[in-house]
């Protein structure tokens, strides 16, 4: 059998990627270790790779908690629905930008890329959204973004590569516009359809600020809003108190569920990504940065 | 005479621009719900852009409010926070640029170099905190960077050396907002790299590699001059938002203690405008920091197209 010899420059090149991959995976798993831990050990700092006096109650609590449970719900719901209005306004758009013969498809075209570089800012939208009366409805965080250039973008040049011969054989057959592009277009581009139900998934998961400024009522909030009451807002208050009495308050069930509630909103995410991974490497992207 | 030729290419279809028309008409109809969308989401907040220059009353409404002119403007250039609030965007921008930008190519090319199976695995761990929220993002910070339980502060103790509070403490509210930054960022910034770089022509490898080039030597002479033009692309990308600081992850980090250097144009937008509801004011600061934006874009559009013929439009 022949072996090819091990250069210098590969093992350089390899233990650089295995930094990489080590200043990355570690505090992931650190937070998924201090949340099976015991709170006692985690406090005093006992934890610092492996989990140690495993326990589960982080997670337990979480099932008590009615805010996480409310927000987990509602950013289901946001997800789902919001995803599926991304792809009904973006992708057809899209599609129909490919068409070269299309009667005003440049003054189309501009008119999508001028909101890539000018915007009304923040009060001017605040101010369209509320006088819709939109405002506190679950209706904003659907619609707002349903439509994003960069994707619409991405969308073009996938089309764009597909051969013509297919929609033309479609076309002679006597299939409508409609019909070829929802019994051929689209059946043939599931990588394209993976991609772009991952971006605005994410978009839709993770967004907080929309909702910062659009929704009043808790029992409409996404769980990252929650998510920063828990993580950010209730931890500053305890680091502006005494060191001594922060420890001690810390050192109890609501330290745990913030290690647990990382796991449980990222978890979703993590898991769904590398299925779409191959996609989003070969290259859907490639031509989209230029227009 | 370029009218005519057209016109004589048309009447050699023999269709007239209405014909056109109602021939696409399906397509039109792809593009309405976006077109829909753009108009009422993008552009009529462009209407009320405005405000700006007037002194907005709910009662009177856009259109009705008094104009005042500039003076929206002058009150933030002569105001108190207007020479820490440029300061701090544009430390903030340029710092993230300048760490922020190369890493990701760095990154594409070591993954380049690796062993496929080694190169898959590394791959999909590093995009991993692209998908993790802005929110966990900063609660991990707060957890891994607090004073008492934090794994960070654990390590300095057992350095022997004192707890620091670096949410708290405004020198570290830079370091620690560019480099999470590049954690976050590093993995999934280098896949259009990648991409560039499966695009290289193997053949000018085997060539090089025939004339004596070492590996090292190939990356240098052949990787980095190939996807030189879409690095140059991303850099004028960059380059264009140097003014824009987004206000989402800023706002997530700031306290009562660091906000000296953590208060940026996007998020004293937001709080002037929505928290103390000044609308016009804040209408007319965001209106600024977008036109500084747009003119960072063209200029950087611009040089690129002398020094390198490559360009956004």
């Amino acid at each position: 059998m022949k072996r090819k010899r091990i250069s210098l420059f590969d093992v350089l090149t390899h233990m650089l990627g295995a930094v990489l991959l080590a200043m990355v995976l570690y505090p992931l798993i650190l937070i998924v270790s201090c949340s099976v831990s015991d709170p006692q050990l985690v406090a005093t700092g006992q934890v610092l790779l492996f989990p140690k006096g495993i326990t589960f109650d982080g997670y337990r609590q979480i099932l008590k908690n009615k805010d996480i449970l409310i927000g987990y719900g509602n950013t289901i719901f946001y997800t789902v629905v919001g995803t599926l209005i991304n792809l009904a306004v973006t992708v057809p758009a899209g599609y129909a930008l490919t068409k070269r013969t299309l009667p005003g498809g440049k003054i189309f075209m501009a008119f999508f890329m001028f909101i890539m570089y000018f915007s009304g800012g923040l009060i001017p939208s605040f101010l369209v959204v509320k006088g819709l009366g939109l405002y506190n409805t679950r209706w904003v965080l659907l619609i707002l973004g349903a439509y994003n250039t960069y994707n619409c973008i991405i969308c073009r040049t996938f089309f764009d590569a597909m051969p013509r011969e297919l929609e033309e054989a479609a076309v002679i057959d006597g299939c409508s516009v409609m019909g070829t592009f929802f019994r051929v277009v689209l059946p043939l581009s599931k990588a394209l359809m993976g991609v772009m139900v991952l971006y605005f998934a994410v978009g839709h998961w993770n967004a907080y600020f929309d909702a910062l400024i659009y929704i009043k009522d808790d029992g409409m909030q996404p769980l990252q809003v929650f998510l920063r009451r828990i993580l950010i807002l209730a931890q500053q208050q305890a680091n502006m108190e005494e060191a001594a009495e922060y420890a001690q308050s810390l050192a109890n069930l609501e330290a745990l569920i913030r290690y647990a509630v990382i796991v449980v909103s990222s978890l979703p995410l993590l898991i769904a990504y590398p299925f779409l991974q191959k996609y989003f490497d070969q290259g859907v992207m490639i031509g989209s940065v230029k227009g | 005479m370029k009218k005519k030729e057209k016109r004589a290419g048309r009447q050699a279809f023999g269709l007239k621009l209405s014909t056109r028309i109602w021939r696409h008409r399906e397509y039109y109809l792809f593009l309405l719900p976006a077109v829909v969308y753009v108009a009422i989401f993008c552009y009529a907040p462009m209407y009320g852009l405005q405000i700006a220059f007037k002194d907005y009353k709910v009662s009177l409404g856009v259109s009705g409010s008094p104009w005042v002119g500039m003076r929206n403007f002058t009150d933030f250039f002569r105001g108190y926070y207007f020479r820490n609030l440029i300061r701090n965007t544009l430390v903030l921008s340029l710092y993230s640029l300048i760490v922020g930008f190369p890493v990701p190519i760095f990154v594409a090319l070591i993954l380049n170099e690796l062993k496929p199976k080694f190169k898959k695995v590394t791959q999909t761990v590093l995009y991993a905190p692209h998908f993790i929220s802005t929110v966990v993002i900063i609660g991990m910070i707060t957890i891994f960077f607090s004073p008492s339980m934090g794994v960070v502060n654990t390590l300095l103790n057992g350095l022997g050396m004192d707890s620091i509070y670096f949410m708290g403490n405004p020198k570290y509210f830079r370091h620690l907002y560019v480099w999470s930054g590049v954690w976050q960022g590093m993995g999934w910034g280098a896949i259009i790299y990648l991409a560039a770089l499966a695009g290289v022509d193997p053949g000018l490898h085997e060539a090089a590699a025939i004339d004596g080039a070492s590996r090292m030597k190939r990356i240098f002479h052949i990787n980095i001059p190939c996807i030189m033009p879409t690095i140059i692309i991303m850099l004028i990308l960059q380059v264009g938002r140097i003014a824009s600081v987004g206000y989402e992850k800023v706002y997530l980090m700031q306290n009562e203690l660091n906000m000296e250097v953590a208060e940026v144009i996007s998020t004293y937008v937001y709080k002037r405008g929505l928290i103390n509801n000044n609308y016009s004011f804040s209408t007319a600061v965001g209106l600024f920091n977008n036109v500084v934006n747009v003119i960072l874009v063209l200029i950087a559009n611009q040089i690129s197209k002398k020094c390198s013929d490559t360009s956004l439009f």
